[in-house]
């Protein structure tokens, strides 16, 4: 246990290794029952854990605090405030975040919160939209989704995004990078167990965008599925790909009726 | 200005030990990096967190590189009369960034 | 970290591969100079010059296997009466294995009215954290704990 604990990178490479075959043998998947579904909450220390309950110690409420002054301030040739239109986003914004990605009929496909906030800059702001990873549309996103914190994730209970959680489930369960892996080997089959000193979650979005220690800063899905495909050695989608959208909506569906955390700290 | 979320209690009793939460954000690049070509990321942290209540000195820090990235501080203060707490953040780079906070001691 | 025809050359894509071949982000091949625990000791004696420091007086709480060391919770708390003649002037922590060992100096007074601190810290590798305590009336308290790190902070190369 003590070798295990002061490992050099090479080492925990060969651990890692050792570990990949062993789930490389197992090619039957299975979704975890409804039941037994667990947010990353559950699997996090009590330090972190007291870190994301407390708003005034959780570093991803620094974001928030952001957000609320960009949802108030004029931009764009339209010279709009997001909260001319929509309010106080305690009450319209109640319950958005736990419904995306949201089908867009305009557009015959699912777009991300992110991808909601952009559209709505530049058709009714008529301001440029945020850059993916930007300090302001991470901000703007984690003010909107924190409004809906506590309340039960309901995306893809729309009909018309069956395909698109169809599509999703392909990219979770389909082999690729280097390693020949699939999101659902490591996610549905050995969650729970350790991956170079963190504990595998079962990979619900439930807080995002969330502070990562990792990354010291507050970061989005996309960022986090980057992450994780450059670790299994692929190569990953350019951010806002159809591809990320796909995948999160059937990650959200994957989630429904867990509570949405946003902002969550994670490892 | 850099964004800073502070938690001192609004109301207090004289003579009572009240708890001070602050988060500020900051980066705290440690000056320990690199880059992938070697080049070394150049330091730029917060050196320095005053606390002034009523203008009398109740609480100072000096920090180094090894405090996390969004430097978190809790103390405590005894709260002797209604007035400010005035929090001054100072840093590299000529980082300065102000708070302040209203109590009222019964 | 470009080539010539400015795409990445293969040499930097295997790099920058290898370097994250633990899936999280945290390998790397380059470490920076470390702190050693004779480091630690001279920046103590900055501190408390010839003073004996006792251990005693000084609860130094930190989680004992953390997850992530860029971001570890940590809080010091001191035995003291807190008054005008008998308080905690100031409260020091180090370290023995990061780069540099001093990590944060807080001063007080009696004001303070308790001599409990409480930050989030960066630890490289498993070692030693020291939580050092100087009274109003020129002793020096501590206490010293052993943290599990399994994955180190300071080392992340930004790509």
């Amino acid at each position: 246990m003590k070798l295990a604990m002061t490992m050099p990178e090479f080492v925990r490479s060969g651990v890692l290794f050792t570990v990949l075959c062993i789930m490389m043998t197992h090619s039957a998947v299975a979704e975890i029952p409804l039941a037994e579904r667990r947010s990353g909450y559950d699997l996090l220390s009590r330090e972190t854990r007291a870190m994301q309950d407390d708003d005034t110690a959780n570093p991803g409420m620094l974001w928030v605090l952001d957000g609320e002054t960009l949802w108030r301030a004029k931009d764009g040739t339209a010279e709009k405030a997001c909260a001319e239109c929509h309010g106080d986003a305690r009450e319209s914004m109640r319950g958005v975040a736990g419904r995306y990605p949201a089908f867009d009929p305009a557009r015959g496909r699912p777009v991300t919160l992110e991808q909601r906030i952009n559209i709505c800059r530049s058709e009714r702001q008529k301001a440029p939209p945020f850059a993916y990873e930007s300090k302001d549309l991470l901000s703007l996103t984690a003010y909107v989704a924190r409004q809906s914190r506590g309340m039960p994730i309901e995306s893809a209970a729309d009909e018309r995004l069956k395909s698109f959680v169809d599509a999703g489930r392909a990219l979770f369960t389909r082999r690729q990078g280097q390693l020949n892996l699939t999101c659902a080997q490591c996610h549905d089959d050995n969650w729970n167990q350790k991956l170079a000193g963190n504990s595998l979650t079962q990979a619900h979005p439930t807080g995002y965008p969330l502070y990562r220690l990792e990354w010291q800063t507050v970061g989005s899905l996309q960022r986090r599925v980057r992450n994780c495909l450059i670790g299994m050695r692929a190569e990953p989608y350019a951010y806002g790909s159809p591809e990320y959208v796909a995948l999160e909506t059937y990650l959200m569906w994957r989630a429904r009726g867990l509570p949405v955390e946003t902002p969550a700290v994670r490892p | 200005m850099a964004r800073a979320l502070l938690n001192v209690p609004a109301k207090a009793k004289r003579g009572e030990v009240i708890a001070i939460k602050t988060l500020i954000s900051h980066e705290m690049e440690t000056g320990f990096r690199h880059s992938t070509t070697g080049v070394p990321v150049p330091r730029n942290i917060i050196t320095s967190f005053v606390v002034n209540y009523n203008k009398e000195e109740i609480f100072r820090a000096v920090l180094f590189p090894a405090i996390a990235a969004n430097p978190f501080i809790t103390f405590y203060t005894v709260a002797t009369e209604s007035g400010t707490i005035a929090f001054e953040w100072t840093g590299d780079n000529g980082f300065s960034a102000t708070e302040s906070a209203t109590i009222t001691v019964e | 970290m470009h080539g010539h025809d400015g795409r990445r050359s293969r040499r930097d894509i295997l790099k920058a591969a290898s370097a994250l071949a633990a899936g999280c982000g945290a390998g790397v091949l380059v470490r920076p100079a470390r702190a050693t625990p004779a480091s630690m000791q001279t920046a103590i004696r900055n501190v408390v010059s010839s003073a004996t420091v006792k251990p005693g007086k000084v609860a130094l709480d930190i989680p004992p296997l953390v997850e992530n060391g860029s971001t570890v919770a940590v809080s010091v708390a001191v035995e003291s009466p807190m008054t005008p003649t008998d308080y905690v002037k100031a409260i020091h922590i180090f370290t023995e294995k990061n780069p540099q060992p001093n990590v944060i100096s807080i001063h007080l007074g009696p004001r303070a009215g308790r001599a409990t601190v409480a930050t989030r810290m960066r630890l490289v590798d498993t070692q030693k954290i020291v939580a050092i305590a100087e009274l109003s009336d020129g002793s020096f308290w501590s206490d010293t704990v052993e943290v599990v790190i399994t994955l180190g902070a300071c080392l992340e190369e930004i790509i």
